[in-house]
């Protein structure tokens, strides 16, 4: 997931940065498709196919607040609904939990992911009236209503959950052959990084980020900003719904717990780790979870009761309020610094773009595309 | 934010009929449910009442803390229910060590007693050390990024996870409880109505006492009149001589101490438990949503639609033989939903 597809030069075959850019590119490229030959069976599912559909659920979170200035707690009871929606109506080996109707997998998928657009339409509604902190506001209190919800509704949710979800048959076992169900992760990863980045190019996209900058003027021209608003929530709810989906075949099962507050705030957690500046951070910044997650549980080192292998937590958090102070734009920001650092002479066309490196949003617009810059409420002062 | 959010949309002006028309019927369908089950069982009924109203009256507590830090400050404190949890853990570590009282929930209290000393010296200490605690935040971390609303939401929801941690850590998974002291009786009896003591005198009274102290502090106090300024423009307060940060730093001492103070209420009244920041930060929220952020007649009728509703909604969604008790929690969020259908800022919100 390199991001470089935007580099200024666009001339062809590339020379300089750009070059170096595509090269990265590919060998990101290649190690992804060869992923099941290079890394052992647990790199390959526990951080490779975790990160995956982590990620698809992050960059849901991210396009919404990239291109719709709307920051959604609520994407992991979104994904939550799919996964239940889906766990109810499929064959559940065990019958364990859930109303196991005994549909097929992917009439299973199918319902899940309109289910959970419904409702997400349903969310948006409620929600697109609110901007800015009223709205994480709202949307944290409609998925902590989820979360309590699947937790009370025995029915829907069995007790403790609804296990052995049974999964399309072309994946086979979880445990010896993860890499179907790695290839489908990345397949699905590759597909709403496009289908997003597509998005954001149509009128529909291009009318988000004006309403993003100023609801007032785009309402003024005519648009129906609260439509708008969601919409794109309802896009944002599809995103997440496929993550729920995939989440529930990489678990083999799904309950109340999988969309508590903790996961909530670990899919916020992994895209401001990874930079809430681009699509391609919710990727980076749930790699970069799953690595912490496996390192902090081997090598953390016993400090009392205060910091032990137990102690994630407080790790993650610790790694977020560092990220959140010292740099909001995540890894992607430093990323960028980095590069253009690397780069600095082959991006003189584009005169000051390294300095003003501490402000993401400015560093990353593209040229013409969007005049008034980033996202309305991070890295700049509010009146 | 701040262009954004005193407008509405045209549908929003064209189509306010239809949700208001629809939310007057939904409300017509509800008394009159309540009515029934009222003349069913007139005893249950006032319990049932009552039940909400000390509910109600808790979260009021830790929502004024909320409420006043955002209203002054444009902080949505995510640590809130951090706080609270932890107030009710200082305090239940206090009573234990210093007084030699607490004990789980369901060991009956048995060999030792509490004093009023044993109930009232941890209660102050817990308030006082969560005020610092929150003090401690605000300066450390919040301060220099003033301005920043939704980056403050981000570090005060990494608080909590560390808190929620921590918590874990150090208290265990095990649900405690304050004690009362125990010189004080269980239940009062008024006619034939039995109630608990504690919930009906200390929690709803200290509700009240601390709502008209509000009332006083915000209307009648310079602080109160420095924080209102504040409210409405900051820039100006601050070029008029006042001190701003001292004034921000004092708010979130007072909103930090109540929900301390209101984690010891609810430790006594209920219990201490890992969950709970969760639980207290979702009825934050919604009090907060639904009277209007900043407001703090909102967060007392937020307060009591809450409380009210979630404890009808635990007894009495019986229809015939169909038990939808557990659907409980649907009832808070259709009362989210109708408010924000009518009024997007909440009851008593207003433009930023």
């Amino acid at each position: 997931m390199s991001t470089v597809a935007n580099t200024p030069t666009r001339s062809w075959p590339p020379r300089g940065a750009a070059l170096l850019g595509w090269a990265v590119l590919a060998a990101v490229g290649v190690v992804l498709l060869l992923a099941p030959l290079i890394f052992d069976l647990f790199w390959l599912s526990q951080i490779l196919t975790q990160a995956l559909w982590l990620g698809i659920a992050a960059v849901s979170l991210t396009f919404l607040y990239r291109y719709g200035g709307m920051t959604s707690l609520a994407q992991v009871a979104i994904y939550g609904i799919a996964g239940f929606a889906m766990g109810n109506v499929v064959h559940t080996i065990n019958s364990e939990g859930g109303l196991n109707l005994g549909w097929t997998p992917w009439l299973g998928v199918v319902f899940g992911i309109v289910v959970a657009v419904l409702l997400g339409l349903l969310f948006g509604a409620i929600a697109s009236r609110s901007y800015g902190i009223y709205f994480l506001m709202i949307t944290l209190a409609l998925s902590l209503f989820v979360f309590y919800f699947f937790g009370q509704v025995t029915q829907l949710s069995g007790f403790g959950g609804i296990r052995s979800v049974s999964r399309p048959g072309y994946l086979g076992d979880p445990i010896t052959h993860p890499s179907p169900l790695y290839y489908t992760c990345l397949g699905c990863s590759v597909a709403v990084y496009l289908l997003l980045r597509y998005m954001v190019r149509t009128p529909f996209g291009i009318a988000l980020q004006g309403i993003r900058d100023d609801p007032g003027r785009m309402s003024s021209l005519g648009y129906h900003v609260a439509l708008h608003r969601a919409l794109a929530f309802a896009l944002g709810a599809f995103v997440a719904s496929i993550a729920g989906v995939l989440s529930v075949w990489f678990n083999t099962q799904i309950s109340p717990g999988s969309i508590n507050i903790q996961q909530t705030i670990a899919v916020l957690i992994i895209a401001v780790i990874g930079g809430l500046s681009r699509l391609e951070g919710a990727w980076i910044g749930a790699l970069a979870y799953a690595l912490i997650d496996y390192y902090a549980r081997q090598h953390t080192p016993t400090l009392g009761l205060w910091l032990n292998p137990g102690r994630f937590a407080t790790i993650i958090g610790v790694v977020f309020l560092l990220i959140v102070l010292l740099s909001p734009d995540g890894l992607i920001g430093i990323g960028t610094r980095v590069w253009a650092l690397v780069t600095r002479r082959g991006r003189e066309a584009e005169p000051g773009t390294a300095a003003a490196a501490p402000t993401a949003e400015a560093t990353l617009e593209k040229a013409g595309t969007m005049a008034t810059g980033g996202p309305p409420s991070s890295g700049r002062q509010e009146a | 934010m701040s262009v954004a959010v005193g407008r509405t949309s045209p549908r929003a002006q064209l189509g306010t009929q239809a949700p208001r028309i629809i939310l007057g019927i939904l409300g017509l369908v509800v008394v009159v449910w309540l009515a029934i089950k009222a003349s069913q069982g007139g005893t249950t009924f006032i319990q049932v009442t009552l039940n909400g109203i000390t509910t109600a009256a808790l979260y009021f507590v830790v929502a004024a803390g909320f409420t006043l830090i955002f209203g002054l400050m444009r902080v949505v404190n995510m640590a809130h229910g951090s706080l609270y949890l932890f107030g009710g853990y200082v305090a239940y570590i206090a009573q234990t060590h210093w007084f030699g009282g607490g004990g789980s929930q369901f060991s009956l209290g048995g060999a030792s007693t509490t004093s009023i000393a044993g109930f009232f010296v941890p209660l102050a200490f817990a308030t006082l050390v969560i005020g610092l605690v929150g003090l401690g935040i605000q300066q450390l971390l919040l301060r220099w990024n003033q301005g920043q609303d939704l980056r403050q939401a981000l570090i005060t929801i990494a608080v909590s996870v560390i808190f929620a941690d921590q918590m874990v850590a150090h208290y265990g998974g095990i649900v405690q409880s304050i004690q009362q002291p125990t010189s004080w009786p269980n239940s009062i009896t008024i006619g034939a109505l039995r109630y608990g003591f504690f919930r009906i005198t200390v929690v709803l009274g200290s509700a009240i006492v601390i709502g008209v102290l509000l009332y006083l502090l915000f209307k009648h106090t310079r602080f109160g009149m420095t924080i209102r300024a504040g409210v409405d423009d900051r820039a100006m307060l601050s070029a008029l001589g006042v001190n701003v940060q001292l004034v921000f730093a004092g708010a979130f001492f007072l909103g930090a101490m109540l929900a301390g103070f209101g984690g010891v209420l609810g430790g006594t009244m209920i219990s201490v438990g890992p969950g709970l920041d969760t639980q207290f930060l979702l009825d934050a929220l919604i009090v907060v949503i639904i009277g209007g952020m900043g407001s703090l007649v909102g967060a007392a009728i937020g307060a009591l639609l809450l409380g009210l509703v979630q404890s009808y909604s635990a007894i009495y969604l019986h229809f015939g033989s169909l038990d939808l008790s557990n659907y409980g929690v649907m009832t808070s969020f259709i009362l989210v939903i109708a408010v924000l259908a009518v009024r997007p800022l909440g009851l008593f919100g207003r433009a930023a």
